[in-house]
């Protein structure tokens, strides 16, 4: 094992700023993007399926008159 | 056995491959990354030469190799769809290029704060680094461009002119460190030469890179189904997956 402690692990021999600065940034661009391509999705499946309904809804409709 | 390839460049054909491949490609990223990260912090040793500020290379490294790549990719899939008009294609590209301008981010970003304790700066108008950050631009560019044209065919065309001339910035990035005097440094891989680092470095770096890769694929290929039903969304099967959800 490399490091002694987790403080020393941390500290990044005295870099720790710009290591985990790289990290953080890293894992924060990554999450984003994840949450904003599953928030499209959702917003758009959810504008489709209320499409969908008010297509059948008119179909429905159509046949009762 | 022969596999009918054309099948697959129908949107809808390709959406259902897709969703199946997404799995896969995510869960490989994510063990990929643990083993990369994990080789990176506790086995890999401390560089003789700049202590454990090195450590920031198994982001910097794989970031800044995929911000190139993707741009060809995304390049050749414009050129596709521009020449033979097939609409998957420019689906494609659209769909790599915010990957693609966050990896050529996160490239600069990690690059800046691994100049600052090492060459004494966050930034130079050094040839690396300018032509990494015109690349930057070219995705933005490309982006907003197609955004900015309501009629998606154009927009994908538009799009395509942008990509195809920007590739000629791929080889100024690669070479630029051997073409001119930069303060980065030369590259850190090469075929012809053995390696200069140590190879649990190599190891973890290589690793790392192959988990951007698969994350970005899964990425891409999430946003691309997202694309397809955005711009399918009138088609008789868009209407019937609708139908079966329910």
């Amino acid at each position: 094992m490399i490091w002694g402690s987790v403080s020393e692990f941390l500290d990044m021999g005295g870099y720790g700023l710009y290591v985990w600065g790289s990290y953080l940034v890293t894992l924060i661009c990554i999450a984003g993007e994840i949450i904003l391509v599953s928030k499209r999705k959702r917003t758009l499946l959810e504008h489709l399926s209320l499409i969908h309904q008010s297509n059948k809804q008119e179909k429905t409709n159509e046949t009762a008159s | 056995m022969a596999i009918n390839w054309f099948k697959y460049s129908s949107p809808a054909s390709f959406y259902f491959l897709a969703g199946k491949m997404v799995p896969f490609f995510s869960i490989t990223a994510a063990v990929l990354c643990v083993a990369g990260l994990y080789i990176g912090f506790f086995v890999a040793p401390t560089d003789f030469q700049q202590g454990e500020a090195y450590r920031i290379i198994f982001i910097h490294v794989p970031a800044a190799w995929m911000s190139m790549f993707l741009y060809v990719v995304m390049a050749v899939w414009s050129g596709i769809g521009l020449a033979f008009n097939t609409r998957l294609s420019s689906m494609v590209a659209t769909a790599i290029a915010p990957t693609g301008a966050m990896f050529t981010f996160l490239a600069l970003w990690t690059g800046a704060l691994w100049g600052k304790p090492m060459w004494g700066t966050w930034w130079v108008w050094d040839a690396r680094l300018t032509s990494e950050l015109i690349l930057l631009f070219l995705y933005i560019g490309f982006m907003s461009l197609q955004a900015a044209i309501d009629d998606p065919r154009r927009a994908d065309k538009a799009g395509a002119v942008i990509a195809l001339v920007g590739v000629v910035n791929i080889p100024i990035i690669y070479f630029s460190v051997k073409w001119w005097n930069t303060l980065h440094q030369g590259a850190s891989v090469s075929l012809t030469q053995s390696p200069k680092m140590a190879t649990t470095m190599l190891t973890g770096m290589l690793i790392m890179s192959l988990a951007c890769w698969m994350y970005a694929i899964a990425v891409t290929l999430i946003r691309t189904r997202v694309i397809i039903l955005e711009r399918e969304r009138h088609t008789a099967w868009v209407g019937e997956l609708q139908g079966a959800a329910r």
